[in-house]
């Protein structure tokens, strides 16, 4: 059953390329190809985890057989590809050895550690000194979690999915799928079938988070897929910030990345989350990389705020909606999106906001950068329910072209059921202007630099959105994305 | 895309079109061969459902058109005062009218003008064939879309206009589609081919009037050729009676250096799709494609609009302007491509709704598909109530709150109702404007938006 898989390194990186596609040198503890019923209860034997939970998941793989037997995958973005052959992946890949979850850092896998290293995750001390917590899954499997106990102590639970289900199932069951049901979405679907760890988060009632939380997400095992869950509930009253990264090894074929994301604002509480998304986009030539395919979205009660900030620069295939439904009267719903698609990078990603309660509000401010061949485009809608009383929303999507051979597309959708509602959206594609780029380059800059100084003060609505240090990261991202794709 | 076919909307027409291939055949066999191409696309997609994933019918429901039967064919007796009464109409205009999609000589008015053809389609059929059989169907019959296609496969008569190389014509051409009376529910399928040749330059009002007080079915299809440098000023008249479906296409195609400008003025039928697509096929064209509907009761208005950019240097400009009442629902899909060769274009899209009443609802999906850099492209979408703050200035100033709701309302159409220049044209949409406003504003239920 289980099978030792030792990958050597990647040796033909050419630099200034993709700078995280090293390969981890670790034994994988790996269940067969292929996903069948069997599968789905293996999963859960190895995560020990209570009935309800497999019942779950026989529920949501049984309506995902329906649909791949029915339909198949969605296919309404705008993206092309050969299609997923879901008998090919690894649906449960685990660092060998962490069967057992480790009980401290000194018990997690030293070659990983050093993988997070490179990857300029802040792990031990870093991450105290940074003031971020991480929960870093390395594949599928929740490795370490950073200063638990000093959050522990304000009663903020933040920990893997799995430790989550041992120690925390009323909570899980109370939430789990209450944002996103099993029957959501094909991929949606799939995730609950077979999703393996994650994240959750737990901040009680009136209580502010005091550091960022943070999780960084990483696919090494060859043909694996990754599937893994994030819920994130911020009782009433309460503050919580998270930031999500993540990041794959140079391959060249494809690889499957289904997760989802819930969030739950109860009343008076705001969630803020952030995402650098960095999954392998694929050879110059468009031979591998990631197919991202991710539902996330969040449940604003009354009076709560829910912001949603990502960086796209990787992946192959960029299929995320991140949405807020406004439940609750006065709730505040935000998206701010920088999404590139550089080479043959294919990007279909927007947002929804779905407006129910009175007064509420949403904004969303998305910004689409489309170079050498690849295709992006923004997928938005903005429902306003007939009970929306005096919403308000605000959209605003730019796409910027660099070379003339890639594709840049709007598609929002805007219903609206209530006349007191004030909706406006507004939005434009152009290239990079050729008077600003001449002005920048006169003085001494080259055509690269120019670009990159345009295209970050561009996205600068976005970028400023983001947590500090993420805010560098997603600058330096941009830059090191966009290489090659200007002269 | 996925169409479902539904066999009973497909049954429907084809006893007619057996009945019709029957009378039909000592037509020209070049049309014979177009009719059945069109049965064929017609009968594999049938009468298109709103079922998931097929985007371009996610918001219009056509269910209350296949739950009724029609039958096909021509009656009532309609009189020129009829028309006069009900449509904008002026007696120095060229006046073309089709009655049930058959052209009537004795209505029409004719001025003799050198360069300039105004005749039935069966006429063209007979004696232009050349000409004609290198554009009839070209643009709309051979697409995958239902009513084009319905249209085609019931190809008959209509109206066909000729403008000759050069020829400016002053005089609006009015081309009056009019549903006649009928105790029965009938299918109507009025078509228009317009070829204008290269420096020509005309008006072109297009007006579908239907005088029946029952409930009819018009699917007209209106074919555009513009010839290099050519102008044209079109406007569109939607007057169907408000228990009517009406499915209109209309297909234009520009060479380089043409315009074309159209303004729409829609306020009937229960079900309306006005589908215009225009193909700037050649460098330098120019594409105005701009309307007002207004809806009120449980009418449903479909605007679906598209402009393809093929070749360099095209400037394009959707703008749709929107009023909702009552229970209505309006939807704009405004569609925008700019393909890879067609640099240096500039195209805008936008979309703006006044929603007065609980229940209406307004669905707007202005997109872009660029896949060319160096262009500038825009869109914008709003929707909302008329403004609480400038109501309450009119109030203040002793204005009574309907008046001043009034008075906004009528200003928030008076820039689409501008751009309608012929004098009578004017009048007409005025006048409808000004019946419809307090009809909107009976049936609207809120005061306005913060």
């Amino acid at each position: 059953m289980t099978n030792q898989n030792t990958i050597s390194r990647e040796s033909d990186l050419s630099g200034g390329e993709y700078k995280w596609g090293f390969v981890t040198d670790i034994e994988t503890d790996l269940a067969p190809k292929g996903l069948n019923e069997d599968i789905v209860r293996l999963i859960s034997a190895k995560k020990e985890e209570p009935a309800w939970l497999l019942d779950w998941r026989l529920r949501a793989y049984k309506h995902w057989s329906e649909l791949e037997q029915g339909q198949g995958e969605p296919q309404w973005a705008m993206i092309d590809y050969p299609g997923v052959d879901f008998q090919d992946i690894y649906y449960y890949a685990a660092p060998k050895g962490t069967s057992e979850a480790p009980k401290s850092l000194d018990e997690v896998d030293p070659e990983m550690l050093d993988t997070f290293e490179k990857l300029g995750i802040p792990l031990q001390e870093r991450a105290a000194l940074a003031g971020v917590a991480v929960d870093a899954v390395f594949d599928s499997v929740s490795v370490a979690t950073t200063m638990e106990k000093q959050l522990s102590e304000l009663g903020i639970i933040f920990c893997s999915f799995s430790e989550a289900v041992k120690n925390y199932p009323d909570l899980v069951q109370k939430y789990l799928g209450s944002v996103v049901p099993h029957s959501d979405n094909f991929y949606a679907a799939l995730n609950s079938a077979v999703f393996s760890d994650g994240s959750f988060a737990y901040i009680p009632p009136g209580v502010k988070c005091p550091i960022e939380l943070m999780t960084y997400f990483r696919i090494n095992t060859e043909g694996s897929g990754q599937f893994e869950r994030t819920l994130i509930v911020a009782d009433k009253g309460s503050y919580v910030s998270y930031l999500e990264g993540c990041t794959a090894p140079f391959r060249k074929t494809s690889q499957l990345h289904a997760a989802v994301v819930e969030l739950v604002a109860l009343d008076d509480a705001e969630i803020k989350y952030s995402t650098i998304q960095n999954w392998f986009p694929g050879t110059k030539d468009g031979e591998g990389g990631v197919y991202n395919f991710v539902t996330k979205r969040g449940r604003a009660d009354k009076n709560s705020k829910i912001s949603w900030t990502q960086v796209e620069t990787g992946s192959a295939i960029t299929w995320k909606y991140p949405s807020v439904i406004l439940r609750g009267d006065n709730s505040v719903g935000e998206f701010f999106s920088v999404a590139l698609a550089n080479n043959h990078q294919q990007a279909d990603t927007g947002t929804k906001m779905i407006h129910i309660g009175k007064n509420t509000k949403s904004t969303i401010v998305s910004k689409g950068i489309s170079a050498g061949q690849g295709n992006n485009t923004y997928r938005g809608q903005v429902q306003i329910m007939p009970g929306a009383e005096n919403a308000v929303n605000h959209t605003q999507c730019d796409s910027l072209l660099v070379g003339d051979k890639c594709g840049a597309h709007t598609v929002p959708y805007i219903e609206v059921r209530n006349p007191t509602a004030r909706l406006e959206h507004e939005a434009s594609t152009s290239k990079v202007s050729d008077d600003q780029l001449f002005y920048l380059m006169a003085r001494g800059l080259s055509e690269e630099e120019a670009h990159h100084m345009i295209i970050t003060g561009w996205s600068r609505d976005v970028i400023k959105e983001l947590p500090f240090e993420f805010a560098l990261e997603a600058s330096q991202l941009l830059k090191v994305s966009l290489e090659g794709a200007v002269g | 895309m996925t169409l479902v076919t539904s066999p009973d909307a497909v049954d429907k027409f084809s006893s007619a079109y057996e009945k019709f291939t029957v009378e039909k055949a000592t037509s020209p066999n070049w049309v014979k061969k177009l009719r059945e191409q069109a049965w064929s696309t017609f009968s594999e997609i049938g009468i298109p459902t709103k079922r998931r994933g097929n985007e371009l019918w996610k918001y219009t429901n056509l269910q209350p058109l296949t739950a009724l039967d029609f039958y096909a064919g021509h009656s009532g007796s309609v009189t020129t005062a009829r028309i006069k009464n009900s449509a904008p109409w002026d007696d120095d205009w060229h006046t073309l009218v089709v009655v049930d999609g058959k052209f009537s000589s004795e209505l029409s008015r004719i001025n003799d003008i050198d360069g300039l053809q105004l005749i039935s389609l069966n006429e063209a059929i007979e004696t232009e064939t050349d000409d004609l059989k290198s554009l009839l169907a070209t643009l709309a019959g051979k697409e995958e879309y239902a009513f084009s296609a319905l249209n085609t496969a019931f190809l008959d008569d209509g109206a066909y206009v000729s403008v000759a190389e050069g020829v400016k014509i002053e005089q609006p051409i009015h081309v009056v589609h009019v549903t006649s009376e009928s105790v029965e529910s009938r299918a109507v399928y009025p078509r228009l081919l317009v070829d204008a040749r290269a420096g020509s330059s005309i008006v072109l009002i297009e007006t579908h009037l239907n005088i029946a007080t029952t409930s009819q079915f018009s699917a007209p299809v209106v074919e555009i050729f513009q010839g290099e440098s050519s102008s044209l000023r079109h406007y569109r008249v939607q007057m169907e009676n408000e228990i009517s479906f009406h499915l209109g296409t209309t297909r234009v195609s520009q060479q380089s250096d043409t315009d074309f400008t159209s303004t729409s003025f829609a306020v009937g039928a229960q079900i309306a799709r006005n589908d215009i697509h225009s193909l700037l096929d050649a460098p330098g064209a120019s594409c105005t494609l701009h309307g007002l509907y207004m809806t009120n009761g449980v009418q449903h208005q479909d605007q679906e609009i598209s402009t393809t950019h093929a070749k360099p240097g095209g400037t394009s400009d959707q703008f749709y302007k929107g009023i909702l009442s009552g229970k209505s629902q309006a939807v704009f899909s405004g569609k925008v491509i700019v393909m890879r060769d067609a640099q240096k274009s500039d195209a805008s899209q936008k979309d703006l709704n006044l929603l007065l009443s609980r229940g209406a609802e307004v669905d707007a999906k202005p997109s872009l598909e660029i896949y060319a850099d160096d262009i500038t492209a825009s869109h914008g979408a709003t929707a909302g109530h008329v403004d609480r703050d400038t109501l309450f200035y009119l109030q203040s100033r002793g204005v009574d709150e309907e008046s001043a709701k009034a008075i906004l309302v009528r200003g928030f159409a008076e820039e689409m109702l501008n751009e309608f220049e012929p004098t009578a044209l004017y009048d007409f949409v005025e006048r409808v404007t000004d019946e419809r406003i307090p009809v909107l504003l009976s049936e609207s239920d809120t005061i306005g938006t913060a």
